[in-house]
């Protein structure tokens, strides 16, 4: 099974070796896509997880018994369908399949899941339709 | 097969006026035949929606009392600087003015989040702008600051006035250097990292009547959702460009000078854009009726996406140093699969102008005119280098 999360440390946790903890004791492959940590600020990182089911969720128990919050990834690209003219400029630099373009419609689609949050889309949008949360 | 600018106004007016649009029409000729086709369609509609940097309006104040002459004085929209080298009460506001603090490419790559083009749109989007003026004062214009809060109606006049829109064909911009360059083609990677294009293909208007037989001086046409005109050539038309067989030119060539009532527009139709490390801009909805006035005419409006063909251009440097450099053409269909090839290597491709809502101008302009809501004019000169039907 494979997950892809957000998680934030309060700043009493940014010592904590949670990356050291998820891959020795719940098995689990680790890759870090992300990771932003400011002194005195929450740190945040984005990982995805592989492994068994069962230690997934051993690995979540753990995370929320030490106090760290653990976020599904969706929310941290958010694209505006209102601001998108359609264009298109933004799918020749995303390096997933997460923008490409519906070759009937010509319309932009945006799947979340498939996003690595890289934020080149970011720069090559000119009307601000998609923005990073993190 | 021939028929008049008259002829299809009267059908227009009688509800009987057959319109394709410019995509739509394709399917009809290789159904029926270019003969038959012309005999059945009166006008096919084109649009497109991309950035043309060459736009702005100007407006004309409502005078304060005292009266300040704002001409040769200094004003700004929300911070961005106005041209007021007019009357006293006259302004031009340019889509890629900025304010005096924004850093520019001082901090690289420039963000450019608010400039000219943005107080278009919030103008339209019934958002009030802050006018400041400064003036040095006369006998009859005595006052010498003003700041005041100004809605699109609050105008005297507000009149979309841009010299250069509408480039027939543009080009196809790589970079084959070794960083990531940001340009007016938009955000371009090292190494042929993308190929980003500006075209609405098989919509677009000048490339649907490419010798330019039915559009000219006075022709009408569906500007930011409203009605605007062709008041003159673009800035750098170019009249006599290389052509290939079907009448495409082969290199950037017609543009067109547009006006139109700003007032009678919509944000949908215009808006503002923000290319990172390039400026601001304002993205134009446009969009040609094209009279079918011979059977040449239906035949050139039929050209497909496979038929459009675009040179690729280096921007990292064959374009800022004006040196030759032969990449090769590609047509649009290839484009718009996503991915083209340069010099052996697969390249993913972007767009700066919308398909999707090029489209859309396209059926808007059809429903338009089927509804009698818009009548065909007859230019009153051709464009330069063009000969009219
Ligand atoms: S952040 Fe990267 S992966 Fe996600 S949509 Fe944008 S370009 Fe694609
Ligand atoms: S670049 Fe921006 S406006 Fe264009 S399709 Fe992508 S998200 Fe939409």
């Amino acid at each position: 099974m494979k997950k892809k999360l957000v998680i934030s440390f309060p700043p009493r946790l940014i010592q904590e070796p949670v990356t050291y903890h998820l891959i020795r004791d719940y098995n689990l492959q680790v890759n870090i896509l992300r990771a932003t940590v400011r002194p005195r600020e929450r740190g945040r990182m984005v990982v995805e997880l592989m492994g068994d089911k069962k230690d997934l969720d051993r690995a979540f128990e753990y995370m929320e018994d030490v106090g760290l919050q653990a976020d599904p990834l969706v929310q941290e690209m958010r694209y505006y369908p209102e601001r998108c003219v359609h264009c298109t400029a933004c799918t020749a630099v995303c390096p997933t399949e997460a923008l490409t373009v519906d070759p009937q419609s010509r319309e932009l689609i945006f799947e979340a899941s498939h996003c690595i949050i890289c934020e080149s889309c970011i720069a090559a949008c000119p009307y601000s339709a998609i923005e990073s949360q993190f | 097969m021939t028929r008049t600018i008259e002829e299809i106004n009267a059908k227009i007016k009688a509800g009987k006026v057959v319109v394709y649009t410019a995509e739509e029409v394709i399917g009809l000729v290789r159904e029926k035949g270019v003969s038959q086709a012309a005999r059945e369609v009166d006008v096919v509609t084109t649009g497109t929606f991309g950035p043309m940097c060459s736009s702005g309006a100007y407006f004309n104040i409502k005078q304060s009392t005292p009266k300040i002459k704002c001409g040769g004085g200094r004003v700004t929209f929300n911070g961005v600087p106005v041209y007021a080298g007019w009357a006293a009460a006259d302004l031009y506001l340019g889509c890629s003015a900025l304010p005096d603090e924004d850093p520019r490419n001082a901090v690289y790559p420039g963000l450019f989040k608010y400039g000219g083009a943005h107080i278009i749109e919030d103008l339209l989007s019934g958002r009030k702008v802050k006018l400041v003026a400064q003036a040095y004062g006369t006998d009859c214009y005595p006052r010498k600051e003003y700041t005041t809060e100004l809605g699109l109606e609050d105008f005297n006049n507000a009149v979309l006035f841009n010299p250069r829109n509408g480039y027939q064909l543009y080009n196809v911009a790589v970079n084959l250097s070794e960083r990531t360059i940001y340009t007016y083609m938009g955000v371009l990677r090292p190494r042929l990292g993308n190929a980003n294009y500006s075209t609405a293909g098989a919509l677009s208007p000048l490339l649907k009547d490419p010798e330019l037989r039915t559009v000219g001086l006075g022709s009408r046409v569906f500007l930011g959702g409203a009605e605007g005109y062709v008041v003159w050539p673009g800035t750098q038309h170019v009249p006599s460009p290389p052509r290939a067989e079907n009448g495409l030119p082969l290199t950037p060539s017609a543009t067109l000078a547009l006006i139109g009532d700003l007032k009678q527009m919509s944000p949908r139709f215009l808006r503002a854009a923000s290319f990172t490390g390039y400026g601001a801009t304002l993205a134009v909805g446009l969009g040609l009726p094209i009279p079918v006035l011979d059977e040449q005419v239906m035949a050139q409006a039929a050209i497909s996406d496979e038929e459009i063909t675009y040179p690729i251009i280096d921007y990292s440097e064959a374009y800022p140093l004006a040196r030759p450099g032969d990449l090769g053409r590609v047509s649009m269909a290839e484009l718009m699969s996503g991915q083209i090839e340069v010099s052996g290597k697969k390249v993913p491709t972007g767009c700066l102008a919308s398909r999707a809502r090029a489209r859309e101008v396209a059926l808007e302009l059809k429903q338009r005119i089927k509804d009698g809501r818009f009548h065909l004019t007859q230019p009153v000169a051709p464009l330069p280098g063009a000969e009219l039907a």
